[in-house]
C-alpha cells in the first residue's frame, strides 16, 4: 500500500496546482494572442485619437516612465538606509527596532486606495497648499500632479525596497564585516566601503521590484495626478500626466465605443504586462547572481 | 584625530536611525491624514445633518449624489464582504492545496516552474486582472452558470482570488518547507504513508504560517480596488445573493473620490470609509503577525 506514490488526496493537491497554471496561462496567453497583434511602432509613439478609438499610447508610456523614475529618486535612498538601519545598527530586543519593523509590515498591508487617500489629504491638500502659500503660487502643487503621485508610491514601495535590500545585506557574510573592522576601517567604512558594495544586486533588485510593482498600482495615483486624457506631455513636476494602468481603467471601463477600443486596450494591456516582467525577469537574474556570488561561504 | 571619527561614526549612526524612523512618520502620517479628513462626521454638526456614525447604519441605501443625500453603508460593506467571501472561498483550498503538493510531493522538477509560475501571477498588476475579468471571465462564467448580470460579486470574487492565491500559496509553502525533516522522516518510519504524513504531521506544524497566510490573504482581500471596481458591476444592492451586480467600501472611494467637492460630507464618507478599511487591514495584519511570530517561536525552541 504505502508503495503507491499518488493517492487520491495528493491527486487533488495536484489538481490545485494545475489549477494554478491554468489561471497565469490562461490570462498570459489570452492577452498576448489579442494584444501582440495591435503592437506597431506608430502604436507606442503616437497620442491616442478620436476619443481614445485610434491612435497610440506614447503620453501613457512617457508618463509611467516620469513616474516611476521620480519615484525610485524619493524610495531607493530612504529604503536603502533604513534597511543598513535594521541590518547593521538595530539591535532586535530595542523599542526603536521593533517599532520600525511593526510600522515596515503594517505599510505593506496598508490597501492601495488607502495610500490614494492619504496622498489626497497628506500630499495634496497639506503639503501642496503649503508649497503654494510659501511662494505664492496659485494652485500649482496643490493640486494633482506627477511630483504627489510619484511620492505617493514611493510611500506605498518603501516596505518593498527595505525587505529586499535588508535580505541582500544579510546575505553578505560575517566575516566580510569582521574582516573589515580587524583591518582598522570603521563601521560606517565597512558598510560603505565592504558591505554595500558587496549587496548592489540585491539593492537594484529592490529597486526593480519597486519599479514594477509602481508601473501597475493605478488606486493610488488615480486621484493624486494621473489624467484621463491630455493634449500635452508632462512638462514640470507640478503638470497632470498618462499612465499606462490608468489608461487601461479608463479604456475599459469608460470608452464611448468599447469594440472600437478592445484592440488599443489588449495592445496597452500587453505593453502594460511585457514591461512589468521585463523588469522582474530581471529582479530575478540580479537575484540570482548574489546568490552565486555568496554561495561558496 | 581618532575622536573625531568616532564622534563622525556617532553622527552617521543618528542620521541612519532617523531615516529609519521615516517608516513610523509614514504610518502615523497616513492614519492622520486619512482620519483628520473624516473628523467633521464627529464633529461637525453640519457634517452630521447629512453624514453621521447614526446615519451610516439607519438607512440601507447608499446614494450619495442626489437631492436627498442617503450616505448607508451596509450595502458596502455587504458588497465587501460577499466579494472577500468567494474570493477566500476559492483561494484557500487552491492556495493551500497548491502549496501542500508544491512543498510534500512534487519532484524537484516540477517545484523549480511552479513557484516562478505563482511569483508571476503574483506580479501582475491588479489593473490587468480588473481588465481580465471584465473582459473574458465575465462572459465564460456567465456562459457557464447562466446567471443575469454578467458583472457580480462572483465574477469579482473569483478575479480578486488570483490577486490572493499568491500570497496564501508563497507564505503557507515557506510555512510547510519550515517543518523539520526528522519529523517527516519520524511519521514516515512509524508506518504512515505520504499523504497521512502531511496531512496529519507536516501541515499541523504549519498551522500558524498557514493560518498567516489566510490572514494577509484576507486583508489583500478587503483592501483590493481596481479588480473589484471593474468586475463587479459596482450597484450598492443589498441582497443576499452573489450574482447580484455589487459595490465594496475600496471600490465605492475609487468610484466617487474623483467627483466629490472637497469638504463635503460625501468626501468626509469617503475618508471615514477609508478609516474603515486601514483599521480593518491594520488588525488582520496584526494578526498574521502574530501566527508568524507564534510560528518562529514554535521552530526554534518547542519543536
Amino acid at each position: 500500500m504505502a508503495k503507491r506514490r499518488f493517492s487520491l488526496p495528493i491527486l487533488v493537491t495536484a489538481i490545485m496546482t494545475a489549477v494554478i497554471v491554468g489561471i497565469v496561462f490562461a490570462i498570459l496567453g489570452n492577452i498576448f494572442w489579442f494584444g501582440h497583434a495591435h503592437l506597431s511602432w506608430e502604436f507606442l509613439s503616437t497620442a491616442p485619437r478620436e476619443g481614445m478609438t485610434a491612435g497610440g499610447i506614447f503620453p501613457a508610456i512617457f508618463g509611467t516612465v516620469a513616474l516611476v523614475l521620480l519615484m525610485t529618486v524619493a524610495v531607493v535612498p530612504i529604503g536603502v538606509v533604513t534597511a543598513i538601519y535594521l541590518s547593521e545598527y538595530a539591535r532586535e530586543t530595542s523599542p526603536l527596532t521593533r517599532a520600525v519593523r511593526l510600522a515596515v509590515s503594517n505599510l505593506a498591508g496598508v490597501p492601495s486606495i488607502v495610500f490614494g487617500l492619504f496622498g489626497l489629504g497628506f500630499f495634496i491638500q497639506f503639503m501642496g497648499a503649503g508649497i503654494d502659500r510659501t511662494f505664492h503660487l496659485e494652485f500649482t502643487f496643490n493640486q494633482p500632479c506627477l511630483l504627489w503621485a510619484a511620492m505617493t508610491l514611493a510611500v506605498l514601495n518603501l516596505p518593498v525596497v527595505i525587505v529586499t535590500t535588508e535580505e541582500a545585506l544579510k546575505q553578505v557574510p560575517e566575516d566580510y564585516r569582521h574582516a573589515s573592522l580587524a583591518l582598522g576601517a570603521s563601521k560606517w567604512q565597512t558598510i560603505w566601503r565592504v558591505i554595500l558594495p558587496q549587496a548592489l544586486p540585491g539593492i537594484l533588485t529592490g529597486a526593480i521590484l519597486a519599479v514594477s510593482r509602481g508601473a501597475g498600482e493605478v488606486a493610488p495615483i488615480m486621484f493624486t495626478g494621473a489624467a484621463y486624457y491630455l493634449p500635452y506631455l508632462p512638462h514640470a513636476l507640478s503638470d497632470q500626466f498618462m499612465e499606462l494602468g490608468y489608461h487601461v481603467y479608463v479604456m475599459a471601463t469608460q470608452s464611448p465605443d468599447v469594440e472600437a477600443t478592445k484592440p488599443i486596450l489588449y495592445g496597452t494591456v500587453f505593453v502594460l504586462l511585457a514591461v512589468t516582467f521585463l523588469l522582474n525577469l530581471s529582479a530575478i537574474a540580479l537575484r540570482s547572481v548574489l546568490r552565486r556570488r555568496f554561495a561558496g561561504t | 584625530m581618532k575622536r573625531k571619527s568616532r564622534a563622525a561614526e556617532k553622527v552617521i549612526e543618528l542620521a541612519i536611525a532617523l531615516v529609519a524612523m521615516s517608516t513610523i512618520a509614514s504610518i502615523l502620517l497616513i492614519f492622520l491624514f486619512v482620519i483628520k479628513e473624516a473628523l467633521p462626521i464627529f464633529t461637525s454638526a453640519k457634517t452630521q445633518a447629512e453624514a453621521s456614525l447614526a446615519r451610516f447604519f439607519s438607512t440601507a441605501i447608499w446614494q450619495p449624489v442626489s437631492d436627498w443625500p442617503r450616505y448607508g453603508l451596509a450595502p458596502l460593506i455587504l458588497g465587501t464582504l460577499k466579494v472577500t467571501f468567494v474570493a477566500l472561498l476559492f483561494a484557500i483550498p487552491v492556495g493551500v492545496g497548491a502549496a501542500l503538493f508544491t512543498s510534500e510531493f512534487a519532484p524537484r522538477k516540477a517545484k523549480e516552474f511552479l513557484k516562478p509560475i505563482v511569483e508571476i501571477l503574483a506580479g501582475i498588476p491588479s489593473v490587468v486582472l480588473g481588465f481580465f475579468a471584465l473582459i473574458v471571465l465575465a462572459s465564460l462564467l456567465q456562459n457557464a452558470f447562466g446567471y443575469g448580470s454578467r458583472l457580480n460579486a462572483f465574477n469579482a470574487g473569483i478575479a480578486l482570488s488570483f490577486a490572493v492565491i499568491p500570497t496564501i500559496f508563497t507564505i503557507s509553502e515557506d510555512a510547510l518547507a519550515a517543518v523539520p525533516k526528522s519529523l517527516r522522516e519520524a511519521s514516515l518510519a512509524l508506518g504512515a504513508d505520504r499523504w497521512q504524513t502531511a496531512w496529519r504531521v507536516t501541515l499541523p506544524g504549519a498551522q500558524a504560517g498557514i493560518l498567516a497566510s489566510i490572514l494577509l490573504g484576507l486583508g489583500r482581500a478587503i483592501g483590493e480596488t481596481m479588480i473589484v471596481l471593474m468586475a463587479s458591476g459596482n450597484a450598492s444592492l443589498l441582497t443576499a445573493s452573489l450574482f447580484d451586480s455589487t459595490r465594496s467600501l475600496s471600490a465605492t472611494i475609487a468610484a466617487e473620490l474623483g467627483e466629490v467637492v472637497f469638504g463635503d460630507p460625501h468626501y468626509n464618507t469617503l475618508f471615514f470609509i477609508g478609516t474603515l478599511l486601514f483599521t480593518m487591514t491594520f488588525f488582520v495584519n496584526l494578526g498574521a503577525g502574530m501566527m508568524v511570530d507564534r510560528l518562529k517561536r514554535k521552530l526554534a525552541g518547542k519543536l
